[in-house]
């Protein structure tokens, strides 16, 4: 493991030559196809996500961005006659290969949706140790440090201190959606995909959940799917833009946003179409 | 002008005709309770609770023995109907997408429109002629019967209203679809799938025509499941029959509070539904 690369630099600061060096990705994906049927979702894709990075996946709606997402944990095979062709590599290792469990993937890969999942009979507690009971067995002690390491993390703590063992649901959208980070993150997963995360909050639980994926690409390696193009320029090191279910082009963030390499990716940065 | 005029008038003409409908759906709930307590209520006292039938002409006989009974054989139709209800709707809402699940929900379905008199024979010529006498055994098991499709179907419904979005969650967490299905999905449906058998067990407790052929009723006060045993829909049945004007009254007030225990059932229903809304 190298060193993590630097914070993500502002969009508009020209960048320096390829600064991140070359380090065997956490996941990478090799001529990956997602089909739903015999219509593919997205085609062809190849695409490498380093540790300690956040890559966006940016492309307007339909183009396959969130398929992509979901074939990296093997969430997409569970839409009936869904199925994938070519491989997704989390640390070297096919997790198509045959003989392995999916369950297993899910729990090395975790995921937060486009919406706040909190399950509703579950106390915030609970909620937060919900992927630690499919786990290794684990004291009741070490799940209370476990949960509290989890909130603070989802910089969720302070506000949920005082009602662990109350119903999530009083909480609001964004505090849902931390809660739900804090749930992904507490089982110690090695990527966590992000799945529009913002998309149904408030301008100030866009805020948190933003800074909140700048903390967590120092643990973690992160994806995320967002139709806010403002919002991958602010979070992500990586950029990887997707039309027509195709990977156009990917490259580092600043780059992409400043001096996208193809027409078409300048074309929908520049707000010409999507 | 006119046309403005015109469908104002159309307007209230349909408002009116919906208020006519929802009244006149609402009347024979009406009239039937207005009418048990008219007749009944007089009749209501403490022994009517807590005493068994007297010899006509006696003063203070009850129901209690009928109560009683009706509560026995209910319970014994949940332990039957409850479980294998429920455990057949997780199946259907969960696994039942194949040809398999196909199947058994049409049974159900079938299960369902069968009259209750129907599941009467068929209890009496399984269990009721083959142990050689009439039991409040076979009633459970002919009003378990009835409970396992509606219930069942509830359940499906149930566990169906779950959002597709939690059972995602729990996946992405790394549950297995088994623990998905318990843990997250019919955990977050229970109040649901509760209120679903309450509803059904109020059904089933006012069905007269199984308990025909299987309790078949007692004069006296009787708790062995392997006797026959009195219910209420039984004992009104018997009493409305009968030649004397003590009998009728009886049968009107034990009518009454077969009545008042299905809508007390009804209201815990929803109180459990309402509990669930305050939850979530």
């Amino acid at each position: 493991m190298t060193t993590p690369p630097a914070t993500t630099p502002p969009v508009q600061t020209v960048p320096p030559v390829q600064a991140a060096p070359a380090t065997v990705p956490r996941l990478a994906t090799d001529t990956l196809t997602a089909w739903y049927g015999v219509t593919s979702g997205v085609r062809d894709v190849t695409l490498a996500c380093r540790e300690n990075t956040v890559t966006a996946l940016i492309g307007p709606s339909g183009c396959g961005k969130s398929t992509l997402l979901r074939s990296l944990n093997r969430m997409h095979e569970l839409v009936p006659g869904a199925r994938v062709t070519g491989r997704v590599l989390l640390d070297g290792y096919d997790i198509y290969d045959r003989g392995i469990n999916p369950v297993e993937v899910r729990r090395r890969i975790g995921m937060v949706f486009q919406r706040p999942t909190p399950f509703p009979t579950m106390t915030i507690a609970e909620n937060v140790a919900a992927g630690l009971a499919v786990g290794p067995p684990i004291t009741r002690a070490d799940r209370d440090v476990v949960v509290e390491h989890a909130l603070r993390r989802a910089a969720l703590w302070d506000e949920v201190k005082d009602r662990l063992h109350e119903s999530p649901m009083n909480l609001s959208g964004g505090q849902q959606q931390r809660l739900c980070v804090a749930r992904t993150v507490a089982p110690e997963p090695e990527v966590i995909l992000l799945d529009e995360p913002t998309a149904s909050l408030d301008p100030a639980g866009t805020a948190h959940i933003e800074e909140l994926v700048q903390e967590l690409k120092r643990e973690f390696t992160v994806v995320i799917v967002t139709h806010n193009l403002q919002q991958a320029g602010r979070v992500s090191d990586v950029t990887a833009f997707f039309y027509l279910g195709e990977l156009i082009e990917v490259g580092p963030t600043s780059r992409m946003f400043t001096a996208p390499g193809k027409a078409q990716t300048e074309a929908y940065i520049t707000g010409r179409f999507g | 002008m006119r046309g403005r005029l015109a469908r104002r008038l159309v307007g209230s003409t349909m408002t009116g005709l919906t208020y006519g409908a929802a009244a006149l759906a609402i009347l024979p709930l009406a009239v039937i309770f207005i009418m048990l307590l008219v007749k009944g209520a007089g009749s209501l006292d403490l022994n009517f609770f807590i005493k068994s039938a007297v010899p006509v002409g006696e003063p203070g006989g009850g129901f209690a023995f009928a109560i009683v009974g009706t509560l026995i054989i209910v319970g014994l139709a949940c332990v039957i109907g409850v479980p294998i209800g429920v455990a057949t709707g997780i199946f259907l809402a969960e696994f039942g997408g194949g040809r398999f699940g196909f199947a058994v929900r049409f049974v159900a379905d079938v299960l369902n429109g069968v009259p209750s008199i129907v599941i009467g024979i068929f209890a009496w010529t399984w269990l009721v002629k083959p142990m050689g006498h009439f039991s409040a055994l076979a009633g459970g098991f002919a009003l378990g019967m009835i409970l396992v499709p509606i219930v069942a179907r509830t359940t499906e419904e149930m566990v169906r209203l779950v959002p597709n979005s939690l059972r995602e969650a729990a996946l992405a967490l790394g549950y297995p679809r088994w623990r998905t299905s318990l843990q997250v999905v019919v955990r977050t449906a229970t109040a649901g799938i509760v209120t679903g058998c309450l509803v059904a067990v109020a059904r089933v407790a006012g069905e007269t025509a199984p308990l025909l052929f299987t309790a078949l009723g007692n004069q006296f006060f009787s708790t062995r499941l392997n006797g026959p045993m009195a219910a209420l829909p039984l004992q009104i049945y018997a009493y409305a029959l009968g030649p004397y004007d003590e009998w009728h009254r009886q049968a009107w007030a034990g009518a009454l509070v077969l009545i008042v225990l299905v809508l007390a059932l009804s209201l815990i229903a929803r109180a459990v539904v309402r509990a669930k809304h305050q939850h979530a």
